[in-house]
Parts: C-alpha cells; sequence; structure tokens
C-alpha cells in the first residue's frame, strides 16, 4: 500500500509491502515513519467522531473513547443511528459501552444545545 | 455595573484562556461572549485533536473548552454571554450591547481582544457564476451539521485545502454525504499531513492540485460547477476546464482576524495578519489594549490559541493592577526577511529572559535555515527538514542579547 | 392575515397587477390609495427579485435621456418622487450627487449631456477637474472636467420596492407571491388571469412583467415586442471602502449604456459596474470576463480601486425594448395597460410611472380616494439609527433588540422577527436579507444564516428543512444527521 506520513509536514511518501511475511517500508525518512508505516499497514486504527440524536430532536457530539480498527469506522456509524441521548447529555456520559465488541465506548463530548424549533 | 480590572472580548479558546490567566494573576475579570455559551468555535469542531500539546490527551473541540469553562466556573469571573462588544474606543471604553444589561460602555484597566475570525467566502473570492442555494463557507457547513444536525448537501466539492475543509470532508463523508472532490489552488495543501490522509485518502476523496473552480452553474439549486488548473500565475486554463455534477460547493480558502470594531480605537494593524500589531506581552500599540488567538493572526492548533492568550491575559492583569512594565532595556522591532510572511509579536522589549518568536513561512521550503538576526550577529540558526506556510513556526531568543531591530528569515 | 396562500379559486378585483418589481410594487402602491380592491401576482417568491434586486440603485438626475422622451419625462419626475418615498417610507437613501467623469477629449460629451440636462429641466454644472475634486476627492488622475449633477444620489432598489409593497398591504392591497401568470384572457370584458394559485378577475390588467412583459401581453392577444436582456455584473466591496467615495461617479455615457461606475450604496458599502453585455432572460451568472471588464474600467474614473476589499459579486439583467419605455393602454385590448422595456432609469422613473398609470387605471375605472390612508406606515427601528436611549427604551421592553444576530450588519433579533412578521412577510433567507441586511456584510451570512433560518421557522411554523434561500428548491438543509438514510444521498 502507498500512502504518507502524517507525523511532520514532510509527508514522506510510504510504500508498504510484505515480503517473506515480513513487513517492509519505503520512503521514510526517520524512525517515527518506520514506525507509522507499520501499524498503518498492520492495524491501523482511527477515533470515530459522529453526532447522535437526542430525545428532543437535537443532536449531541460523541466519539469513540478508543480508536477502532479503521474497516469498521462505518459500522460504529451505522451503530450510532440507532442511538439516543437525553436531552440534557453531559460530556462523559456513555451511550454504548463496547461498542461492537470493539473495546471502545461511546461517549458524549459536548453539551446539546436546547432545541424547540419546528424539525 | 461593577469595575473590572481587566475585559476580556470573545469567550472562546483565546477568551476563556487570557480570562484565567488575567484571574490567576489577581485581577477582577469580566468576559463577553456574544453566543449563547462559551467555547466559541470549538463548540462546533467535534472532531478530535485538540489538547495534544496543552493537556497531553487528544480532545475533541467542545471537550477542549469545557476544560477551560469548567475552570473558569470555579472563578469568580463574570461572564455575560449574548453579549456583543460594538466598538473599541481609543480609551479604551467598550461599548457593549446585550439582552441583559442592554446598550452601555464599560471601562476596565485593561482589554482583552479575543473576537477570533471569519471566513473568506464566495463574494471575496469573486467567484464567478450563479448564486443559488449550495455554496456555503466549511465553517458554516459544520455549524449546520454539527450543532443543527442537517447536511447542506448531498454531493459535495470542496474548494480549498486548509484544515477546516478537510476536516468537513471527512464530516459529510461520515454522516453520508458523498465528496466529489476537494479542489485547491496552490501546488501544496496548507492543512495538516494528517488531515490529508485522515480525512480524504482513508475515504478515496481525490484532490487536485493547482486548480480552481472557474464557476458554479444552476439556479436556484447548484447543480454543477466547473473547475480548471492553473497557470504559473494561478490564472485558470479555461481550455482545460472540466465540469462535477454536485449540489454543494463548500469554501476553505482562507480565515480573517474579525477586527472591525477596533475601527477608531487607533490600534495599529498589521496588513499581512489583519490582525493587530503586539509586543511580546500582545499589548497593542494602544496602551492597556491586548489582543490573543485567531484575532490577532490565524493559529492552526487551538493549543497555541490558549498558550497565547495566558500571555495576554497575565500580561492584561499586570497592566490593570500595577500599570505598564518598566521597559528600561528598550524596544526593538521584529522584521521579517526572505521566506518568512510574518513574525510575531513585532515589537519586543529588551532586558531579561527569553521570548518566543512565531513566524509563518511564504511557500514551502526544505532542507533551509531559520535564521534571526539583531545588528548583525546571528542569534539563532537553525535548520528545519521543511517549513510549510499551514504550519506555524517559533523561535526562542534571549532578550537580553537584543541590542537593535530582530529580522527573522529563511537561507534557502 | 392578507398575505394569502388560496388554493384553486376565483377571486374578482377591480385591478390585478402582473410582476412585484419596482414597477408593479410602485402602481400597488398608489392604486392601494383608493377605494378599489386591487392585488399583485408575482411569480417569484418575494418581491423585488429581478431587475430589481440586481441594479446600480442610482437616482438618476435626467440629465442623459434623450429630450421629449418617456425616459427624460418619467426620471425628471420620479427623481423628485423617490427622494419623496424615502422619506416617508423610511427607505435607506442618501442624496449625494453625481459626476461624469471626462477624460481628455470627452469635453464635446459634456456639453452634449449639458444641454441635454437644460432641456429636460435637470439641475446640472460642468465642473473643472479641480471643482470637481472638491465634491469627490478620489477621482482618477486622467479625469479632465466633470458633469456635476446635485439632485443624483442611491437608494436601496429593493428596500424601496418592498417597503411600497408593505405600505400597499396596510393599505389593503393584497400580493400573492409565487403566483405565476401561466394564461390571460377576456371573457364577457373581464379578464381572466390563471395562475397555480387559481383564478382571478379584474375589469382592468397592469402588465409590470418586467423580463415578462412581452409574453404577457402575448397571452391576453396584445401587442407583443422585440425584447433584448444585458446583463450587468457588479462587485460589492466592504464598508470599510465607503468613506472612499462620495458620490456616484459615472464615465462618459457611450451607445452601450451609462458605463461602469463607482458608487456608495445606501447601506454604506461601494459598488463597481454594471457590464452592459447581450444576456439570455434569466441569466445572471457573474462572468470571468464580465469582472474583468470592471477591473479594467474603473481605475479610469476612480483613483483607489479596491478589489481585494470585495465581499459579493452579484448579476442582474435589464429588460430593453428599443430605445424608450413604453407605458400604455393597449391599442388591441382594451383594460390592459402595459409598462415594458423599463430598463435604466426605470429605478428613478418607477413612481412617475405609477403615477401615470394610476391616470390610465382612472380613465378605464373612476375609483375614488379612500377617505383614509397610511402614508407613513409605522417606522421599524433599524439598530443604526437608533441613539442610546431609545436602544435602551426598546430593549427594555423587548430583549430582543439587545440580542445582534448578524455581526457583520448589526442587525438584532427583534429587527428579523420583524421583518418575518412584516406587512409582505420575509419568508426565505434571501427575503429576510434584502429586509434587514442580515446575511448582507462581510461574512456573507455565515455566522447568522442558521439563526436567521431558525428564527423564521419559529415565527412562521415552518420546518427547517422547508426553510429556503429563495425561491424554488433552494432550501438549505437537505438531510437530517442519523435520520435521513444514507441511500438518500
Amino acid at each position: 500500500m502507498k500512502t504518507i506520513c502524517i507525523n511532520c509536514p514532510m509527508g514522506c511518501p510510504l510504500d508498504i509491502t510484505e515480503e517473506d511475511g515480513k513487513v517492509v517500508v519505503r520512503g521514510y525518512t526517520c524512525k517515527r515513519g518506520l514506525e507509522y508505516g507499520i501499524s498503518e499497514y498492520t492495524a491501523p486504527v482511527r477515533t470515530v467522531t459522529t453526532l447522535i440524536r437526542t430525545a428532543d430532536g437535537g443532536v449531541v457530539p460523541v466519539k469513540t473513547s478508543a480508536p477502532v480498527p479503521k474497516d469498521r469506522m462505518f459500522d460504529v456509524l451505522q451503530r450510532a443511528r440507532e442511538l439516543v441521548a437525553p436531552s440534557d447529555a453531559d460530556i462523559g456520559l456513555v451511550v454504548d459501552k463496547d461498542v461492537l465488541g470493539l473495546h471502545s465506548d461511546i461517549v458524549v463530548t459536548g453539551r446539546p444545545l436546547p432545541h424547540a424549533v419546528n424539525r | 455595573m461593577t469595575k473590572y480590572d481587566v475585559l476580556v472580548i470573545g469567550g472562546g479558546p483565546a477568551g476563556m484562556a487570557a480570562a484565567l490567566a488575567a484571574h490567576e494573576k489577581g485581577a477582577k475579570v469580566l468576559l463577553l461572549e456574544r453566543d449563547v455559551r462559551l467555547g466559541g468555535i470549538l463548540n462546533q469542531c467535534i472532531h478530535a485533536g485538540f489538547g495534544l500539546h496543552y493537556f497531553g490527551e487528544e480532545l475533541t473541540g467542545p471537550e477542549y473548552a469545557d476544560r477551560f469553562e469548567k475552570k473558569l466556573a470555579k472563578t469568580d469571573v463574570k461572564v455575560i454571554l449574548n453579549a456583543m462588544a460594538l466598538a473599541v474606543g481609543a480609551d479604551g471604553d467598550v461599548t457593549v450591547l446585550s439582552p441583559e444589561e442592554g446598550l452601555v460602555h464599560l471601562k476596565a484597566g485593561a482589554v482583552v481582544l479575543a473576537m477570533g475570525c471569519r471566513e473568506r467566502t464566495a463574494g471575496a473570492i469573486a467567484l464567478a457564476g450563479t448564486r443559488p442555494a449550495g455554496i456555503y463557507t466549511a465553517g458554516m457547513a459544520q455549524k449546520m451539521c454539527n450543532i443543527e444536525g442537517y447536511l447542506v448537501g448531498r454531493r459535495i466539492v470542496i474548494l480549498g485545502s486548509g484544515d477546516i475543509g478537510l476536516i468537513m470532508a471527512r464530516r459529510m463523508t461520515l454522516e453520508g454525504a458523498h465528496v466529489e472532490r476537494v479542489i485547491e489552488l496552490m501546488p501544496y495543501s496548507g492543512g495538516l499531513k494528517r488531515n490529508i490522509v485522515q480525512c480524504l485518502e482513508d475515504f478515496g476523496i481525490p484532490i487536485d492540485y493547482s486548480h480552481t473552480v472557474t464557476r458554479v452553474v444552476g439556479k436556484p439549486r447548484m447543480e454543477g460547477l466547473y473547475y480548471a488548473p492553473v497557470d504559473e500565475h494561478r490564472k485558470p486554463v479555461l481550455s482545460e476546464e472540466k465540469f462535477i455534477p454536485c449540489d454543494c460547493l463548500l469554501l476553505s480558502v482562507g480565515l480573517i482576524p474579525e477586527n472591525d470594531i477596533l475601527n477608531g480605537s487607533g490600534v495599529e494593524m498589521s496588513r499581512v495578519t489583519s490582525g493587530a500589531e503586539v509586543d511580546e506581552n500582545r499589548m497593542t500599540s494602544v496602551p492597556g489594549i491586548f489582543s490573543c488567538g485567531n484575532v490577532l493572526h490565524v493559529h492552526d492548533l487551538v493549543d497555541n490559541v490558549s498558550h497565547e492568550a495566558e500571555i495576554a491575559g497575565a500580561a492584561a492583569a499586570s497592566y490593570a493592577l500595577k500599570g505598564a512594565p518598566e521597559t528600561d532595556g528598550g524596544v526593538f522591532g521584529v522584521n521579517v526577511g526572505k521566506g518568512v510572511r510574518y513574525a510575531l509579536p513585532q515589537r519586543v522589549h529588551g532586558g531579561g529572559g527569553n521570548v518566543e518568536i512565531f513566524f509563518r513561512t511564504d511557500n514551502v521550503y526544505k532542507n533551509c535555515k531559520v535564521v534571526a538576526e539583531c545588528g548583525g550577529r546571528v542569534l539563532y540558526s537553525k535548520k528545519r527538514m521543511i517549513v510549510a506556510p499551514g504550519e506555524m513556526e517559533k523561535i526562542a531568543l534571549d532578550r537580553s542579547a537584543l541590542d537593535g531591530d530582530v529580522t527573522v528569515r529563511l537561507e534557502i | 392575515m392578507r398575505f394569502l396562500t388560496r388554493k384553486r379559486c376565483v377571486v374578482t378585483k377591480d385591478v390585478i397587477v402582473i410582476g412585484g418589481g419596482i414597477v408593479g410594487c410602485a402602481v400597488l402602491d398608489r392604486l392601494a390609495r383608493r377605494a378599489a380592491s386591487v392585488c399583485l401576482l408575482e411569480s417569484g417568491d418575494d418581491v423585488a427579485v429581478g431587475a430589481t434586486r440586481a441594479n446600480s440603485g442610482i437616482v438618476h438626475a435626467g440629465y442623459d435621456c434623450e429630450p421629449g422622451t418617456l425616459k427624460a419625462r418619467f426620471n425628471v419626475r420620479g427623481n423628485a418622487l423617490v427622494w419623496q418615498l424615502a422619506d416617508e417610507l423610511n427607505v435607506p437613501a442618501l442624496k449625494c450627487g453625481s459626476l461624469v467623469a471626462a477624460r481628455e477629449g470627452g469635453e464635446e460629451g459634456l456639453a452634449e449631456l449639458k444641454r441635454k440636462a437644460d432641456l429636460n429641466g435637470v439641475r446640472a454644472e460642468v465642473l473643472s477637474r479641480e471643482r470637481a475634486l472638491r465634491i469627490e476627492p478620489m477621482l482618477a488622475e486622467g479625469v479632465v472636467a466633470a458633469l456635476y449633477a446635485p439632485d443624483a444620489g442611491v437608494i436601496s432598489p429593493y428596500q424601496l420596492a418592498i417597503a411600497l409593497a408593505d405600505r400597499a398591504v396596510l393599505n389593503g392591497a393584497e400580493i400573492l407571491t409565487e403566483c405565476a401568470v401561466l394564461s390571460l384572457k377576456k371573457e364577457d370584458g373581464v379578464f381572466v388571469v390563471g395562475t397555480a394559485k387559481g383564478e382571478f378577475r379584474a375589469k382592468t390588467v397592469v402588465n409590470c412583467a418586467g423580463a415578462e412583459a412581452s409574453a404577457v401581453n402575448a397571452m391576453a392577444g396584445a401587442e407583443t415586442y422585440r425584447t433584448e436582456f444585458r446583463k450587468g455584473e457588479y462587485y460589492v466591496l466592504d464598508h470599510t471602502e465607503r468613506e472612499n467615495v462620495s458620490t456616484v461617479i459615472f464615465p462618459l455615457p457611450t451607445a452601450a449604456g451609462k458605463g461602469i461606475l463607482v458608487a456608495p450604496t445606501a447601506d454604506g458599502n461601494v459598488i463597481y459596474g454594471p457590464t452592459s453585455t447581450p444576456a439570455e432572460k434569466d441569466d445572471t451568472s457573474v462572468t470571468a470576463e464580465g469582472l474583468e471588464e470592471i477591473r479594467r474600467n474603473v481605475p479610469l474614473t476612480y483613483a483607489r480601486p479596491s478589489f481585494g476589499k470585495c465581499i459579493r459579486v452579484y448579476c442582474g439583467v435589464r429588460t430593453v425594448v428599443g430605445h424608450d419605455f413604453i407605458v400604455a393602454p393597449s391599442e388591441k385590448v382594451k383594460g390592459l395597460i402595459i409598462t415594458a422595456g423599463i430598463c435604466s432609469p426605470g429605478l428613478t422613473s418607477a413612481p412617475a410611472i405609477a403615477e401615470y398609470v394610476e391616470e390610465l387605471v382612472l380613465k378605464e375605472l373612476p375609483l375614488p380616494l379612500k377617505e383614509s390612508y397610511i402614508v407613513r406606515p409605522p417606522v421599524r427601528p433599524r439598530l443604526a439609527d437608533l441613539d442610546e436611549e431609545g436602544l435602551n427604551a426598546l430593549i427594555a421592553k423587548d430583549a430582543r433588540w439587545g440580542k445582534i444576530v448578524c455581526r457583520c450588519e448589526k442587525v438584532t433579533e427583534a429587527e428579523i422577527v420583524a421583518a418575518v412578521r412584516s406587512p409582505l412577510p420575509a419568508r426565505t433567507v434571501d427575503a429576510v436579507k434584502r429586509r434587514v441586511r442580515a446575511g448582507m456584510g462581510r461574512c456573507q451570512g455565515g455566522f447568522c444564516s442558521t439563526r436567521v433560518m431558525e428564527i423564521i421557522s419559529e415565527e412562521l411554523g415552518i420546518p427547517i428543512r422547508e426553510i429556503r434561500k429563495g425561491a424554488g428548491h433552494s432550501e438549505i438543509a437537505l438531510l437530517a444527521v442519523k435520520e435521513d438514510g444514507y441511500d438518500e444521498v
């Protein structure tokens, strides 16, 4: 796979392959690039941030408390469609424990604005 | 109304940090926020990536704001919400309008400006074509999505690859829109590499560098746009114009400090940053008026905003309580040389201790050297593998070594 | 509520005005003073959404109209009426005078304009460069002399039209928007007007359909005209440029029109434009070539072009029928009164055209003046016009006067609510913008649009997803996050 290193503005273009069962990274300049390349190849993870609906029809921001596998991001988003937070949800409220068994919780990160408007 | 030592205009990250720092120095502080809650633009920045430097952990925007809000709640800093400062007079008088207090003129020992910035619009770039529903700044689309819960488009093109544009490419994709591509006028992105990878590459969103939108079509709703590569003068090559059907164009084409309340204050402004010119305490040319955060110059990391605001807030408290500091070491200008677009602060007082100079380069340079000179003497010289306009650079200088104006430049 | 959204029904009126541009609104306002039932049908989502929305906003003095034409007659009379209406209706306007700036070799052109001014009865004076500089210090270096017309100035064209419409409604007239005329015929001496909102009948019809005037005439079997359309593109500059422009600065006129001007706007901006290029009827797109033409021409008359202060570009389309306005009863269809080809100086002329149309209507239908009608509608205050005491008195009664919604133009929540509740209510984001300027400033609604949408929603009971920018399907909130399926994309 090809990607670019995100550790600094250099943005070294990385070319990552598997040769004889070993991950080989080409194009990096420093050690951080090598490590990044290996992790992006073997087990890329992302923190998902999104919105869920509140009981009164507003929205509230949430995140995964720990990064989830990159290829499960849209599964987490699909799960978030089923969740509803209380209208007075506060930061830190866990709305889904161990989401999809990914060892990460969906946690409220902001406060919803009161919404009395037509929706 | 109660007499305050420090009046802070703006309750975003800069204003909150400035108010807290002033409070810690013993000042009685009034904080004005025009919105219905504190936090400013952080409230709508629900993505992660804030606080790595300041808190040593990765937070979302609302969480970052909440840390400061909780600290403020434990102080006697007076916060007025829905309060808009309309003007700052030459004497430091601040005219404020709010439902709570009406129109009032406030006078404090010192004023800290922390009003943030606004986005450049389709009008500001004189975008050709029709003016239908579907053209928004990235920030407005972000507010509509993250605060109000609505998407402003289904098939989206983003012009400009600053961080807000990249972040919105991901946000709109995650919420179900299709981002067709990102179009960037420059040959490089003004955004972080991390955002290029995690906001575009992760979702297979293409980016066209050295391209621009030539015109928008559709009325009353946007139906598509034309775009084309640009030549070396950044003029579009119309023979290579292409069409993309889309119902939404988001613009991420620059941020401008929002300083219009300073007309009539006598504060000297920088034509490069569109913010005030300040000294190392972030004091403007008008004694007692300080400026920090995105209203001073546009930052790329909120962590830097918080640090800068703490300098301004503490200095404002000190000014209000003890008067102007002794400046026996003289005051020197900070000028820029080759490769540097601006440096800040623009003035530095001599004397003891270190001063940090922040600067932005005017292009991407690899394997260059950052040099700071004073009267022919090199005060600082260090190699950088890469510098880019999108990433603020910082050097520390020993103030006691200063005996004249400082120049910051690159050796390319 | 007088603002109706009727489904299929038949309504009979004394007079129907077709078209809610500046001319239609001015005609409706005149007729509303009379004991008559009058109604205006507008195809757009609001009045003033065609050429009235996008022009120079100049109150012309009338020195350049060919003497003896309707243009000359209505311009000169209209100038006086516009200033009077601005006062009665509290419409932003500024009698700042105008200069026609001549470069080397242009002196003869100025003399010709002066001759026409005298024939038209317009105050005008040819000034040397030095004297002209006293009026406009920012004249370009190459300007050698100028024609000064002290009675010229600027007005907000759409606010004038809206204020006329509001006053007409207050005086009993009806306005239907999104009510395009689909058919127009005469049955048993009565006009039958078919629209999407039902059938309307009237003894007299006034055609103020602007770009569609010939098409509306054709429906009725009346005169048709070869109509040309010319687009005019503009730059709008930030308020901070206002202090650099004292008066309206024209170049010498050419066959194509009055040329690219530099002018303050009544709301405190500056405009550069318009171009004048042949266009399709509804092509209001701005072109790169047009903008380039403006950038080339402004420096010829004006010493301080500041294109970097641009906050908006726009384009309007003029409707041109021959060399003069057409304002006359139809010779083919009795009871149909025609206005057509109302290009420049149409804005200035509109109140005078309306005065004349009223005379023509009276020849058909003797309608007496009402015993009482409202000349000065209740003033809707603007924050900018209030002194401290007045503002605080308002806030004490209604705290929304203390809440700024539009930061750039300093518009309060109370003003926006008033716009939405006005006699002709603002139902779209752009309609609010035209009435109170929320979203008209340098951030172009980036900060305030969401709140404006909420206020419209709250006041009119329209769901957020149905709130539109302007006409047609111009909704802003397209999908509800986590509610609408991904497959809807």
